[in-house]
């Protein structure tokens, strides 16, 4: 990681979204950056939705599908005109198929700064096991 | 011309053929050049981070998505009629054990200058950075604002 800290950044245009589901309202969708990471307790999930409001964002984790939904409102107001238009924006979409059991009721979910983090714990009997083997 | 009449003549066959290909050629570059220029619709600097800018009456609006950035990781300057905005966006290291399943998020440093159509107050821009997007509000000066002009009966 130290090595990417000095790295500089580059322009990533959004990526629209691809997907075979049907959009029911119109606009654009884009599929938002992620990290997921697993421990042995938990898969974490990163996702840069920037312009999202924790009312607007959608989780919903329905047979090991999760879906990610968030709305984004247009920031300008209605008086202002375009002098230079480089990103678009629109809504944020994506969708991930999870094979492990999650523990749906310890599912956490945070909000900042226009980054999701997303703790999914997993359940218990999921979880590996060392056994200690006893000498009898 | 000569030279031409003398060599099509036998071969005619072979240069028409020829001719298809040469315009099914110049189709296909049409069609491509036609693809690159609907992906490129948008002015595109290639300078991290891209940037909306926007005007009203008073004001220029400069908006940048930044996910992850707060107030204190961004330096932003203002001088003459430029703007620029530097920073650096960290991807803190997690759980060391942790095994990745995606990557895609970005860490690193960006700096980017802008020029804005007119001169602008310095002393009155403001900033705010609300759910990872950035918006810089910078009042025109005075003598770069439009002025109602009326017109007087003599």
């Amino acid at each position: 990681m130290a090595d990417t800290e000095s790295k500089a950044l580059q322009v990533k245009e959004k990526a629209e979204v691809t997907t075979p589901a049907e959009q029911t309202r119109p606009g654009v969708a884009f599929t938002p950056a992620v990290d997921i990471f697993e421990t042995d307790k938990e898969i974490t999930l990163l996702a840069d939705m920037p312009g999202v409001k924790a009312g607007d964002l959608n989780i919903d984790l329905h047979e090991n599908v999760l879906t990610l939904d968030g709305d984004v409102k247009a920031p300008e107001g209605a008086t202002e005109m375009d002098v230079i238009r480089e990103y678009r924006t629109g809504k944020y979409y994506r969708q991930f198929t999870l094979s492990q059991v999650i523990d749906q009721t310890k599912i956490n979910a945070e909000l900042k700064d226009g980054v999701l983090r997303l703790n999914l714990p997993k359940v218990e009997q999921a979880m590996p096991r060392k056994i200690t083997v006893k000498s009898a | 011309m000569l030279w031409r009449r003398t060599t099509d003549w036998p071969t005619r066959g072979w240069t028409s053929a020829f001719e298809e290909l040469e315009r099914m050629r110049r189709q296909m570059d049409r069609l491509t050049e036609g693809i690159t220029r609907s992906l490129w619709r948008e002015p595109v600097a290639g300078v991290f981070p891209l940037m909306n800018i926007t005007e009203d009456k008073d004001n220029y609006f400069v908006r940048a998505e930044l996910p992850g950035l707060n107030a204190n990781d961004l330096e932003i300057s203002v001088a003459g009629d430029t703007l620029s905005i530097s920073g650096e966006r960290k991807v803190p290291v997690e759980d060391e054990k942790a095994r990745y399943h995606r990557r895609e998020r970005e860490a690193g440093r960006f700096s980017r200058i802008v020029s804005l159509p007119a001169q602008i107050d310095a002393a009155k821009v403001e900033a705010r950075c609300t759910d990872g997007v950035l918006t810089v509000t910078l009042p025109k000066a005075e003598a770069a604002k439009p002025k109602q002009i009326a017109v007087k009966a003599s």
